[in-house]
């Protein structure tokens, strides 16, 4: 229990300005002016540099399985990223994921 | 689909922004269950939300604080969480960065995993846009995941418990997230990159204060970079 309602408060307002400050860094203070064509080449990867990253750990080592790894999610993962490079519909690839968890997880159920 | 007007933008951010609740929407009750638990009221579990408005940061923060971990420490730690989104800040600059300066505040504030994977998908496919299209798209896209944060966190909180274990919703967040970044590797650096960020991830994953992601991710804009200029 955390009773120590003024850390509360430090940790929410601290984290939320630390977060904005973050977010606000290059949008804020570079604005306008021209990034220099090798650093705009690096960012061109961003996304795929970063979200790949992100979610790695938590498909190979899933926290509600306690790290272990999970066949059924590891299949839900593969056919989520097969739907998704074959129909580019996101909703698409999220419910066939999403669906092959659960028809997996049944199915290993029952054997 | 064809997108000349902001309005047009603003409804398909709006469309693009959806499939996203479906992971918003158990993180944010798993995240009002678990504060509450921890000993937070009402007002401090919503207020967590409006103010830091970043999952992963306030539930390493809330860990942290259950932990009895010093202030300092808990800052820190759960900020760098968050550096990740000046890489996202870095990259949409050269889309947004004449917009006005309030408008780039509140583009800031919004500025997460979702709005932004989705915002610089479409600015990529439609450099034609002018910028009040791209802020309109960008505020589609946040319209309904941000609010949708807000009200779940403070369902959780009144509810007091996850939904249930076998619908396996902890997974729905990697599960929209690969849904999103598989149509984005349409190149070999694009491949090579999400490669290198998936290994070092991996093989970093020990290190503390989200250092991992961070080498991953830098290395894997390298490689990209590389890669594009020697093609």
């Amino acid at each position: 229990m955390i009773a120590d309602d003024g850390l509360v408060w430090t940790v929410i307002f601290a984290l939320g300005a630390g977060s904005f400050l973050i977010r606000f860094s290059f949008l804020g203070i570079v604005g306008r002016r021209p990034l220099p064509e090798w650093l705009l080449r690096h960012l061109r990867y961003t996304a795929v540099a970063v979200l790949p990253g992100l979610v790695a750990p938590l498909i190979f080592w899933p926290e509600a399985t306690g790290g272990e790894l999970d066949p059924a999610r590891l299949l839900a993962a593969g056919f989520t990223v097969i739907l998704g490079l074959l129909t580019r519909n996101i909703l698409a690839a999220i419910m066939g994921g999403l669906s092959t968890l659960y028809i997996v997880q049944i199915a290993l159920r029952l054997i | 689909m064809t997108v000349t007007t902001s309005k047009s933008a603003y409804a398909l951010g709006l469309q693009d922004g959806f499939p996203f609740i479906i992971a918003v929407i158990p993180f944010a009750v798993l995240f009002g269950v678990v504060a509450t638990e921890a000993g937070l009221d009402l007002l401090q579990v919503l207020s967590f939300s409006v103010v830091v408005i970043a999952g992963a940061a306030q539930f390493t923060a809330l860990q942290l604080m259950i932990e009895e971990a010093p202030t300092l420490i808990i800052l820190v730690t759960a900020l760098a969480v968050n550096l990740r989104m000046a890489m996202y800040s870095a990259s949409l600059t050269p889309y947004l960065g004449d917009a006005p300066l309030l408008t780039r505040a509140f583009v800031s504030y919004f500025l997460v995993d979702q709005s932004y994977a989705c915002s610089i998908v479409r600015f990529e496919e439609n450099p034609e846009w002018s910028t009040a299209t791209r802020v309109s798209y960008f505020f589609g896209a946040i319209t309904l995941v941000c609010p949708m944060w807000y009200v779940m966190t403070v369902v959780g909180a009144l509810i007091g418990t996850s939904l249930p274990e076998w619908l396996a919703l902890d997974f729905a967040v990697p599960i929209t997230f690969l849904a999103l970044i598989a149509p984005m590797l349409r190149t070999i650096p694009h491949l090579a990159a999400a490669v290198t960020s998936i290994v070092l991830a991996l093989v970093f994953a020990f290190l503390p204060y989200n250092l991992g992601l961070l080498i991953a991710a830098v290395s894997a804009m390298a490689i990209g970079a590389e890669l594009e200029r020697r093609t």
